[in-house]
């Protein structure tokens, strides 16, 4: 317990640390945006891990916020009006959604999430007037939290890990409490949690709408780092790699879907300067770690830390 | 005196063929009852009836003069219906203990608190282990269900019900599987549950359970075939007949 505590101080160190001792611009945006993509990964493993529901539509949270609060700020909204009503009209969006996908589950319930992930696409796509179509649309400027200037790429960095650091907690608390448990018992007895007393349906839609939360949360993030939303960050192709991240990292673990992130948005922006077929790379080192670990990185090396310690232990016994 | 469960005319096709047929009785509270019938008789359907597992066609089932069929399962049981499952539906990779505190958040409010932690909820904990102590599994709570025996996770069904105080226990099937000496504890598990409880028992095999009915019921292909006190249906010549055929 004590080491735990140790560990997770040293690595907050280390992440608050990180712009100081990374001097370059380029790699301080870039853990900016792996922390962006590891809470829309986390948020939806609420989902995927927890719930035992695979959404393939969870980017749809990205564009729904974004362009409310684009939208929402040239209306004239200040940025905090924007930022809370942009999250509060795409967290309503992820309550309808849920509404509708959890008339399904299994293969239904993706298709559903993934038909109105879909939708959200088109209407950025198509509805020029409101989105500007394919050229999308530009945020003005980030905002000055408490009279903070995030501007720089450092200082925006530690903003993007003070929004992260709360949502995890936030996440880890719900994951830990009885409606988690409830949410986990739903996913592997829906039939007997309901002979149980529970209403299984209410605890999905709620996870849906808690992950959408955090998703939009994710989405507002990835707005002030870009300055810019288009249909391309919303697309089946992101989605597909936010679900990506959760199963590379394994779904089980919280801190999975983290692992994930990091792993492919550095393959993503980092190899792909020096390796034109990053995408190919990204799928060799999928199928190497489906293949020797199942469900995911860290539990993989959980198990693997596990056999090593166990003879050990032994020794010291004997 | 209303009945603790009623059930008037119930009937429930699967396609062409009917699972239960106009069946109907009436359980007084503190009832012992059992439900008996060979292999496909419907008495499986006729608890998935009750419980709203599955719809039925035509009916009425009432617990304590309340109609259910328009309520979904999870309210049924917070009316007071519990049931154990012929078929283990439990969660194999958790403790035995956390199986029954998912029993007892499924009756508390507190199931949808996302905030505190489950772990530190002691009076949760506390309650569990004591249903596990009244069926004999006090020592092996924190084990896990995949480490438990057959005969233990029998047990750990009947802890789940009995924990969460029903008034109506339906039991399916609770000493099926079970050895000799697993039979009797299952047994006086069964002889202290108090009166205010009313059980309803499927049983295939009559033996094993004559000696706890007081009132038997004989189905046969989805009809009821003959009711009455432990005497009237063993001595009945259609029990005989449905079970030794003629």
């Amino acid at each position: 317990m004590r080491r735990k505590g140790v560990l997770l101080f040293a690595i907050g160190m280390a992440l608050i640390a990180v712009p100081l001792i990374i001097t370059s611009e380029f790699y301080v945006n870039l853990a900016s945006q792996i922390l962006i993509y590891a809470l829309l990964a986390v948020s939806l493993n609420l989902l995927l891990g927890y719930g035992g529901m695979v959404s393939l539509g969870h980017a749809s949270f990205v564009g729904l916020a974004s362009y409310a609060a684009v939208l929402l700020l040239n209306a004239g909204f200040g940025q905090l009006a924007s930022a809370v009503l942009a999250i509060l009209f795409s967290t309503a969006c992820g309550g309808l959604f849920g509404l509708l996908a959890l008339r399904a589950s299994g293969i239904g319930f993706l298709m559903i999430t993934l038909a109105l992930g879909q939708i959200v696409w088109g209407i950025a796509y198509r509805a020029n007037t409101l989105t500007n179509g394919d050229n999308g649309l530009r945020y003005a400027a980030r905002p000055h939290p408490f009279g903070i200037a995030i501007d720089s790429a450092s200082s925006f960095y530690w903003f993007s890990l003070i929004v992260f650091a709360i949502a995890l907690f936030f996440i880890w608390r719900v994951t830990r409490s009885p409606f988690g448990a409830s949410l986990q018992g739903a996913r592997d007895q829906p039939r007997r949690m309901r002979m149980l007393g529970h209403n299984v349906w209410l605890i999905q839609w709620l996870a849906f709408v808690l992950a959408s939360f955090w998703g939009s949360v994710a989405g507002l993030l990835y707005v002030y780092y870009n300055l810019f939303i288009s249909p391309h960050a919303i697309s089946l192709q992101q989605s597909a790699e936010v679900l990506l991240m959760a199963i590379l990292g394994g779904a089980s673990a919280l801190t999975g879907p983290i692992v994930g992130a990091v792993i492919i948005t550095l393959v993503k922006n980092v190899v792909s300067t020096y390796f034109e077929r990053w995408n190919s790379l990204l799928g060799a080192i999928f199928v190497v770690v489906i293949m020797f670990m199942p469900f995911g990185i860290v539990p993989g090396v959980r198990q693997l830390w596990a056999r090593w310690r166990a003879p050990k232990k032994l020794e010291r016994a004997a | 005196m209303t009945p603790a469960l009623e059930v008037v005319n119930l009937n429930k096709r699967f396609g062409g063929l009917p699972a239960t047929r106009q069946v109907s009785l009436s359980v007084m509270p503190g009832e012992r009852r059992l439900i008996i019938g060979p292999n496909g008789a419907g008495k499986t359907t006729l608890f998935n009836l009750i419980t709203g597992d599955l719809t039925p066609d035509a009916g009425s089932v009432k617990l304590f003069g309340q109609e259910l069929l328009k309520l979904p399962t999870q309210q049924r049981v917070h009316l007071g219906l519990a049931r154990t499952y012929q078929i283990l539906t439990l969660f194999p990779k958790e403790t035995l203990c956390h199986n029954v505190v998912l029993a007892l958040l499924g009756l508390d409010r507190m199931r949808w608190d996302v905030w505190t932690f489950l772990l530190g909820q002691s009076h949760l904990y506390d309650a569990a282990r004591e249903a596990l102590a009244l069926v004999g599994l006090g020592a092996s709570a924190d084990r896990t269900v995949a480490e438990t025996s057959y005969g233990e996770r029998r047990r750990l069904e009947m802890a789940m019900a009995l924990a969460q105080k029903p008034k109506v226990l339906l039991l399916d099937e609770p000493l099926a599987g079970l050895s000799q000496e697993e039979r009797s504890q299952v047994r006086d598990v069964l002889a202290r549950v108090p009166r205010d409880v009313t059980i309803v028992m499927i049983e295939h095999d009559m033996d094993s359970a004559l000696a706890f009915a007081e009132r038997i019921t004989l189905l046969h292909y989805g009809e009821v075939i003959v009711e009455g006190t432990r005497s009237q249906v063993v001595a009945d010549p259609r029990t005989k007949e449905v079970y030794l055929g003629d």
